[in-house]
């Protein structure tokens, strides 16, 4: 824990201050490589989604051994961090035969780690649907299939919309962690500018701002949407 | 290498690291977020935006980010920490961020008439939320820290990239010398679970305790 000052060999009086003009520079290969970050978090979270609820279903099987199993996988990669389980992706997998580029792994990644997160999401949703629904679409001798897609689901997702949201910002922000699977978005792209030139606190600003642009204002929103969903009822 | 060995020597490598900045980076993390989460609750304007911005600055923008800048962009500013240092720091100040949000909510969801009965009795502002209105808030706040403790815990992995030897880093070193790859992989993620699986039920066991008062 020591704190020490670079002065010696550095210009502008011992600091090495921000450099606009590099900046400028390279705003641009940094923003070109945002689409990379973009395609994982919108992928990851699709993938999410999808596999959360088939998760919260499974969960609430009838059959004991399955929903015993779908919740011990739950909480199994709840517990793990996504950068291992990335890593166990992108390099055990090879091993039996799945190769997978850095950014499909990624995209698995993600999607496999907050599916596990929006299949609670999906339960509170479930679960808020009052049991007398359930009995209706059986009264109705709707069946199994029929209770989830016609009656539960309809009921149970739209409350839940703007925690889907928040997750798919948590999501956004959690795409820098691919870069540890070689794959190059904002952040690995910062990072080989940075080793490039010595000039690291140019492009890990950006980076920082370009994040906190686009999921400030998204949250905000979501909070808005929230308030006013929760008005109707 | 035998399974056993692995394990034996990613153990060896990397848990204490994990733990020091487990345990560090969670202090710093719940002092800034009851700091911060009750000076938004503050009278005062100016504490009030203060602990706003570094709120939403470090909620807005990604851990990793944060701990690259930290660890390569501050030092060409002047000004170089440690690696485990910054480690801590780094997941510290974005926790505490993500805490202070608890608290500030759990604070807020305790009843107005709290706060006046306070008033009534004649007890200082401090002494009504030492004594009548985080000891209500706490067990609210309880899950909720529980899994930022979970997630901290987790994200420790992340120090692995700014070179720091932490489990994770041993694991890609053990990696890239004995290309036992499956194995490796495998026992790291078993060894993570089982760290907070415990903290995961202890929390449940701590919260059942703290909210038997309630009706």
């Amino acid at each position: 824990m020591v704190l020490r000052c670079w002065n010696a060999g550095c210009p502008y009086g011992g600091f090495n201050m921000f450099d606009w003009k590099f900046a400028v520079n390279i705003l641009p290969k940094i923003l070109a490589s945002l689409k990379i970050t973009i395609v994982a978090t919108f992928a990851g979270f699709f993938l999410a989604l999808v596999l959360g609820l088939v998760l919260s279903i499974l969960s609430k099987s009838r059959i004991k051994p399955v929903s015993r199993l779908t919740n011990g996988v739950v909480l199994f990669i709840r517990n793990t961090p996504l950068l291992v389980q990335l890593y166990f992706i992108f390099y055990v997998f090879p091993e039996y035969g799945l190769t997978l580029e850095p950014l499909s792994a990624g995209i698995l990644g993600l999607g496999i780690h907050y599916s596990t997160y929006l299949s609670e999401v999906y339960r509170s949703g479930i679960e808020n649907v009052p049991h007398g629904q359930w009995e209706a679409a059986k009264a109705l001798n709707f069946t199994r299939m029929e209770t989830w897609t016609k009656i539960i689901l309809p009921q149970a997702i739209p409350p839940i919309l703007p925690v889907l949201g928040n997750y798919l910002i948590t999501m956004f922000k959690e795409t820098p962690l691919l870069s540890a699977i070689t794959l190059v978005e904002i952040l690995q792209t910062a990072k080989i500018i940075g080793a490039g030139s010595f000039k690291y606190l140019e492009g890990f600003t950006i980076v920082g701002i370009i994040f906190f642009i686009l999921s400030y204002p998204s949250s905000r929103l979501i909070k808005s949407l929230d308030v006013r969903l929760n008005k109707k009822f | 290498m035998s399974t056993f060995e692995l394990l034996i020597s990613l153990l060896k490598g990397g848990l204490k690291v994990t733990i020091i900045v487990t345990l560090f980076s969670t202090i710093l993390a719940f002092i800034l977020g009851f700091t911060a989460g009750l000076a938004r609750l503050s009278k005062y304007k100016i504490l009030r935006i203060i602990s706003g911005m570094y709120v939403e600055v470090f909620r807005g923008t990604s851990l990793l980010v944060q701990l690259f800048w930290l660890y390569f962009a501050l030092p060409l500013l002047g000004i170089k920490f440690s690696a485990i240092f910054t480690a801590i720091l780094a997941i510290g100040l974005n926790f505490g961020a993500y805490c202070s949000e608890i608290v500030r909510s759990a604070v807020n969801s305790i009843p107005q008439g709290q706060t006046e009965a306070c008033i009534a009795l004649n007890m200082t502002s401090f002494q009504s939320m030492r004594r009548v209105i985080i000891p209500q808030a706490f067990a609210t706040m309880l899950p909720n820290l529980g899994n930022q403790l979970i997630e901290l815990l987790k994200s420790t992995s992340l120090v692995s990239m700014i070179t720091l030897a932490d489990l994770t880093y041993h694991a890609n070193i053990l990696n890239s010398s004995t290309f036992e790859t499956t194995k490796i992989y495998s026992l790291l993620l078993i060894i993570y679970f089982v760290i907070s699986l415990p903290l995961t039920y202890g929390i449940k066991m701590l919260e059942r305790r703290l909210s038997v008062w309630r009706v």
